[in-house]
């Protein structure tokens, strides 16, 4: 077992180092200069070659990416071309908006995927299974940032219960907080939801085919007890895997969503920087996103090995 | 002369069907405390579908008619409820199925599961049920129980598997123990232990046991009475040395006759019934054999009676083999 | 990344013994949708009520009317014109990007499964990689670089579906590898090619169109997204994504500019998964499980 996790830990770094030579490599293929994007249509070439230098962008390529590796390593990315900021707070600060923002929706995700998928399971076939499954087809086909729009319809302008963005740090006022959080967690978890139930689903009914469900039933378990005690174990192994491989997707959901609930999180500051070609901070925060991805998907790896017994010593 | 011991199983009529296809039909069977009684047919011929449905575990669509009454329980178990049916398995009466390697759940440690059928049935404390298990464990004649109560099943061999899933079975001294094929998907080597642990583990409890198998070999050694399945129809009944030595059914003749590999007909082949068998719901109306019978007559489109004292010996059939080999 | 199959790929169905199924509910109503998004987007080459670019400031956010069947914008615009219109763009930004995810896809998968071992594995582990990118965040990046076009969004959604070809093609491509009558031919000595061509791709060509349909539904959300977020199509192409996003700041006073694009690009989406979800019972028996 400690093999296994070596050679997945290898493979981690492996993908980790690929990822930063090619979101590196991509902003680095831009056809024009950073520092005089920066600068503006009528930076003159003095100020555009000083603010180069500033930057290191006339070191050779190689250099750059060197160095910019070891900042993202060390914890500083560096300054903004366009704004001077550092880079490194802003990440920080946008961290941990949008980590809310995931969590809550993760958690109403789950909330709504494992009964309501475990009962569209139990039901197949049945006119309640039916209804459910039909249900969750259109929660996928939902988007979330329309999701959100409509939820802000609903909610926010037509009954005013809830303010329809925002953000207010949960130490200053943790009502607001909570109000703020509320629908855009919704948006992105219900339709999360959606798409967890349907894995729930499959997973169940592939469990409560098996043999030993039966043996179970044989020893006098009743089929809910014996789908609760015996079953659910197993079928939250594949569900687990895909709630890890979701996250990707989530955090893009959530990139939009920010925009629609004007959440000041990663998405935010991504589509800002992207506007207003900020390289390097794209690089960063597209870097952090893809590192963030790869971790947790390391993560629900070995969680893998802790619930499934067979591969501890297989 | 024994006294007579009163029925543990009494099933009366039995049938399953599915939608409009009958798979088992009409079977009645009863079983004494204590008997060892072998249900032999070939696959399709419905025994396993009619353990499944004394038990109550059908699968989805399958619908179970007729009486099946146990010593013990003061209801009828065809059309109980899943509770009433609960409190009955595991405890009054016990199933071991066939595939030992999908058998135990395999994210709980193998322990674990056998204390899970005490303490579902007993109002044991789960330290009590442990140690229990570990003695179970050690009754099929497993090596150091106690270590292997804290195994997973995948650390198991199949023939360790179906040894616990015996020791489940029998935890909670049923009074009758179902068996469908124990030992047939384990190696040769394997299966004569795994047998000698079904019998003694049902003699120790003064049990009875349903033996169900296709291999006339094991019903000679492990059973008393033997009943034959065909096409969903119990074809033939009684005693092992009588159904084995002298069959009255064309189709059990045929049966033993194709196992004896020893025999050989007139043009040096082994012997086989003519035919195959058809598939569900495709057996002939009347005598479900009499599309391979060598006997077969016009008379044979309707269903054979039975012939014979009670169900527990006799045959049906219109032109059955004289009596003696 | 977890290369633990949930539950392994559907079963590659010999092409020769498809039964006749009993056509189910999902393919129905699937086809029924995505046939409705496809008509609407030619019958706009054809006509539209207005033409959707038609400024009209004296009609502003009417309601819904005869006249303007799903009300006009605040430009005085007719929606249901827009609507029209849009549909070419989903369907367009689709074909292109699912297009280009298949021709690469399709046959790095093939490759992978029939190529050398160290090809395979190659293969996979990028695919991998590519997949820790998500569409969006790629095509973000090529807006970032490139500039927002409908170009570029079709280009990063398809590079970042490419994997999801890659991997279903190599899965049920090593299923039929080890049919029979593929291990007679190549015992008979035909070349992987021939065997690549005659074998392989009619039994896998279930299986990708089943993941054509899957991945369009995703091609859609994606574009729905650029655009909501200004990455996509330009202002001059009407898009659903972006008359969502016009209509944000509206909400007050006319919901139905959110509700009517939403509407359309649900049944977009709901309309290829449900086709995907048919085609996909279709061609995998469920007596047939793979294990």
């Amino acid at each position: 077992m400690l093999l296994r996790v070596l050679v997945r830990a290898g493979v981690l770094l492996a993908s980790l180092a690929v990822s930063s030579v090619v979101v590196f490599g991509f902003l680095a293929a831009l056809p024009g200069d950073p520092a005089r994007v920066a600068l503006g249509v009528n930076a003159t070439e003095e100020s555009v070659a000083t603010l180069r230098t500033e930057f290191g962008l006339d070191r050779p390529l190689r250099t750059q990416y060197v160095d910019w590796v070891g900042g993202m390593l060390t914890g500083d990315p560096g300054r903004s071309y366009v704004s001077k900021a550092e880079i490194g707070p802003q990440l920080a600060d946008r961290m941990q908006v949008t980590l809310w923002l995931v969590a809550a929706a993760t958690v109403i995700a789950v909330l709504i995927a494992l009964p309501a998928g475990t009962l569209m399971a139990v039901r197949h076939g049945k006119l309640s299974g039916l209804v459910l499954a039909g249900l969750s087809q259109l929660g996928v086909a939902v988007p979330a940032f329309l999701a959100g729009i409509l939820l802000i319809t609903l909610f926010a302008v037509r009954l005013r219960w809830l303010p329809s963005g925002g953000w207010t740090p949960p130490v200053e006022d943790p009502v607001m907080f909570l109000r703020q959080l509320t629908l855009p967690a919704l948006a992105l978890g219900l339709v999360q939801g959606a798409v967890l139930t349907r894995y729930v689903r499959s997973a169940v009914i592939d469990v409560l085919r098996e043999d030993y469900l039966r043996t179970a039933r044989a020893k006098g378990l009743t089929p809910e007890r014996a789908l609760w005690r015996h079953g659910l174990r197993n079928a939250m192994v594949p569900v687990v895997t895909v709630l890890g491989l979701q996250l990707a997707t989530l955090l893009i959901g959530a990139v939009v969503v920010e925009r629609v609930f004007v959440v000041p999180g990663m998405g935010k500051l991504l589509l800002d920087a992207v506007a207003n070609r900020d390289l390097l901070l794209v690089q960063a925060v597209v870097m952090v996103l893809v590192v963030a991805v790869l971790v947790v998907n390391f993560v629900v790896d070995l969680l893998y090995t802790v619930l499934d017994p067979r591969l501890r010593h297989g | 002369m024994t006294t007579p011991v009163s029925a543990v199983l009494t099933v009366d009529g039995l049938t399953v069907h599915v939608g409009s296809t009958t798979l088992v039909d009409d079977v009645d069977l009863q079983i004494r405390g204590g008997e060892r009684v072998g249900l032999i047919g070939e696959s399709g011929s419905g025994k396993t579908l009619t353990a499944l449905g004394i038990l109550g575990l059908l699968p989805e669509g399958l619908v179970a008619n007729g009486r099946v009454h146990l010593a013990g329980v003061d209801h009828d178990l065809v059309g109980a409820s899943e509770r009433q049916l609960a409190q009955v398995r595991g405890r009054h009466l016990a199933m071991v199925f066939q595939e030992p390697m999908t058998a135990l759940n395999p994210s709980m440690r193998v322990g674990a599961q056998v204390a899970e059928a005490l303490t579902i049935h007993g109002n044991q404390t789960e330290r009590a049920a442990r140690r229990a298990a570990v003695e179970l464990l050690g009754q099929v004649r497993l090596p150091d129980p106690a270590a292997l109560a804290r195994a997973y099943p995948h650390q198991l061999s199949g023939g360790q598997r179906q040894r616990v899933v015996l020791a489940i079975a029998l935890a909670n001294d049923p009074a009758l123990l179902i068996c469908d094929e124990p030992s047939t998907a384990l190696d040769v080597t394997v299966q004569a232990q795994v047998l000698d642990l079904v019998v003694a583990g049902v003699e120790a409890r003064a049990a009875a046991l349903l033996f169900i198998t296709h291999d006339l070999a094991v019903v000679a050694t492990v059973c008393e009475r033997v009943l034959v399945m065909y096409g969903g129809r119990v074809v033939e009944a009684g005693t092992v040395h009588d159904v084995l030595t002298a069959p009255r059914h064309p189709y059990t003749r045929g049966l033993l006759a194709a196992s004896d590999l020893d025999r050989t007909d007139e043009r040096g082949r082994l012997v086989t019934i003519a035919g195959s068998v058809p598939p569900a719901g495709r057996f002939p109306a009347g005598c479900v054999f009499r599309n391979r019978c060598p006997r077969a007559t016009v008379g044979c489109e309707e269903v054979p009676p039975w012939t014979g004292p009670d169900r527990d010996a006799g045959f049906a059939c219109f032109h059955p083999h004289g009596p003696g080999a | 990344m977890v290369d633990r199959p949930l539950r392994g790929p559907a079963t590659v169905v010999d092409h020769r013994d498809v039964a006749r199924r009993r056509v189910n509910p999902s393919l129905v109503a699937g086809t029924l949708l995505v046939a409705l998004v496809v008509a609407v987007a030619l019958v706009s080459f054809v006509w539209t009520p207005y033409a959707p670019s038609r400024v009209d400031p004296s009609s502003r956010l009417l309601d819904l009317s005869a006249e303007h069947l799903l009300g006009t914008d605040k430009f005085g615009r007719d929606v249901a014109s827009q609507i029209m219109v849009g549909a070419r763009t989903t369907i367009f930004v689709g074909v292109i990007a699912v297009g280009v995810a298949a021709v690469f896809g399709v046959p790095l998968g093939v490759l992978a499964a029939m190529g050398p071992r160290w090809l395979g594995q190659l293969v996979m582990r990028t695919s991998d990689l590519v997949l820790a990118f998500p569409a969006l965040l790629l095509a973000i990046m090529f807006g970032a670089v490139y500039g927002a076009s409908t170009l570029t969004a079709m280009i990063a959604i398809g590079i970042a579906t490419i994997p999801s070809f890659a991997r279903i093609t190599r899965a049920a491509t090593l299923q039929v590898l080890s049919r029979e009558y593929v291990l007679a031919a190549r015992v008979a000595g035909r070349r992987r090619l021939a065997i690549a061509l005659r074998h392989v791709l009619p039994n896998v060509s279930s299986l990708v169109i089943v993941q054509v349909s899957v991945s369009f539904a995703i091609a859609v959300l994606a574009e729905a997204a650029l655009s909501f977020l200004g990455l996509g199509t330009p202002l001059t192409t009407p898009s659903w994504g972006r008359m969502l996003q016009e209509s944000q700041e509206l909400l007050s006073v006319a919901p139905r500019l959110a509700v009517v694009p939403g509407i359309a690009i649900a049944i977009a989406v709901l309309g290829f998964n449900l086709l995907g979800d048919g085609l996909r019972d279709r061609y995998d028996p469920k007596l047939e499980r793979a294990s």
